[in-house]
């Protein structure tokens, strides 16, 4: 069980993290010190790609709290790209539907940034 | 809470106490569980239920090294029981959290008894905090 984390830039000054794997309270950290090194090197507007993400649970979902938290104190921004229906529904029972922009594919997930 | 009808068997696991052998239980549970006639997105919710009770015992109990996993297969649902052999989960551990603000910790419970459809705490300093849980195969 891991998770490969792989961080692109695109326009605008916008991040993009592929996740690829399952989240968990043994992987997440690596995810939180990816995104925690992209907003501590200053970028606040990212799109997070789960669409190879098989599993999450509430660590993982902390960690995207977290970097959602902080890149809103620089007026920045996190979408998320998923179309898993189990993790969508975790997304839904938790009520982060309503605090994510959560997208279909990551060209959309970029747009609603802008 | 008694038992499901028809009991088919018991499988019993023992993890360490240690982030890395979550995985390990979650897809022993699933497997439990793809032995009775539950749906694909019932097991999903056993497996993630089971990770959270497992990941609530390494962060929240004291002086545990180990994690016992029962499951109790009956013809028309699971029992899955978590005990840990700490001094007792801090009551933070198993409280379930309001959803109307977004922080970061204390999703687990909420989605343990989101997912489940009982769940039962047992916490006990001297031999530790045992949750039982159960689905039900749905008809």
């Amino acid at each position: 069980m891991d998770i490969k984390v792989n961080v692109r830039e695109t326009k605008g000054d916008t991040y993009v993290v592929d996740l690829n794997g399952e989240i968990d309270v043994y992987t997440s950290p690596k995810v939180k010190d990816a995104i925690g090194e992209l907003i501590d090197k200053g970028h606040y507007n990212l799109v997070i790609n789960l669409e190879k993400v098989r599993y999450i649970d509430s660590t993982g979902l902390g960690v995207l709290i977290g970097g959602l938290k902080r890149v809103r104190e620089h007026g920045g921004s996190v979408n998320l790209v998923c179309t898993n229906p189990q993790i969508k529904k975790i997304f839904d029972i938790t009520g982060l539907v309503k605090i994510f922009g959560i997208y279909d594919d990551e060209d959309a997930a970029m747009k609603a940034l802008v | 809470m008694p038992p499901f009808q028809g009991t088919l068997g018991t499988v019993e696991l023992r993890i360490p106490s240690k982030a890395e052998w979550v995985a390990v239980a979650r897809l022993a549970v699933a497997a439990v569980a793809n032995r009775l006639n539950f749906s694909i997105e019932d097991i999903e919710d056993v497996k993630l239920a089971v990770a959270e009770a497992c990941t609530n015992c390494i962060q929240h109990a004291e002086g545990s090294d180990q994690i016992q996993i029962t499951c109790e297969a009956g013809s028309d649902g699971l029992t899955v029981r978590v005990r840990d052999f700490g001094r007792g989960t801090r009551p933070e551990g198993i409280q379930s959290r309001r959803m109307d603000e977004p922080r970061v910790g204390g999703l687990g419970v909420f989605l343990i008894r989101s997912l489940m459809d009982s769940v039962e705490y047992d916490v006990n300093p001297e031999r530790g905090t045992n949750l039982v849980m159960t689905k039900k195969v749905a008809r």
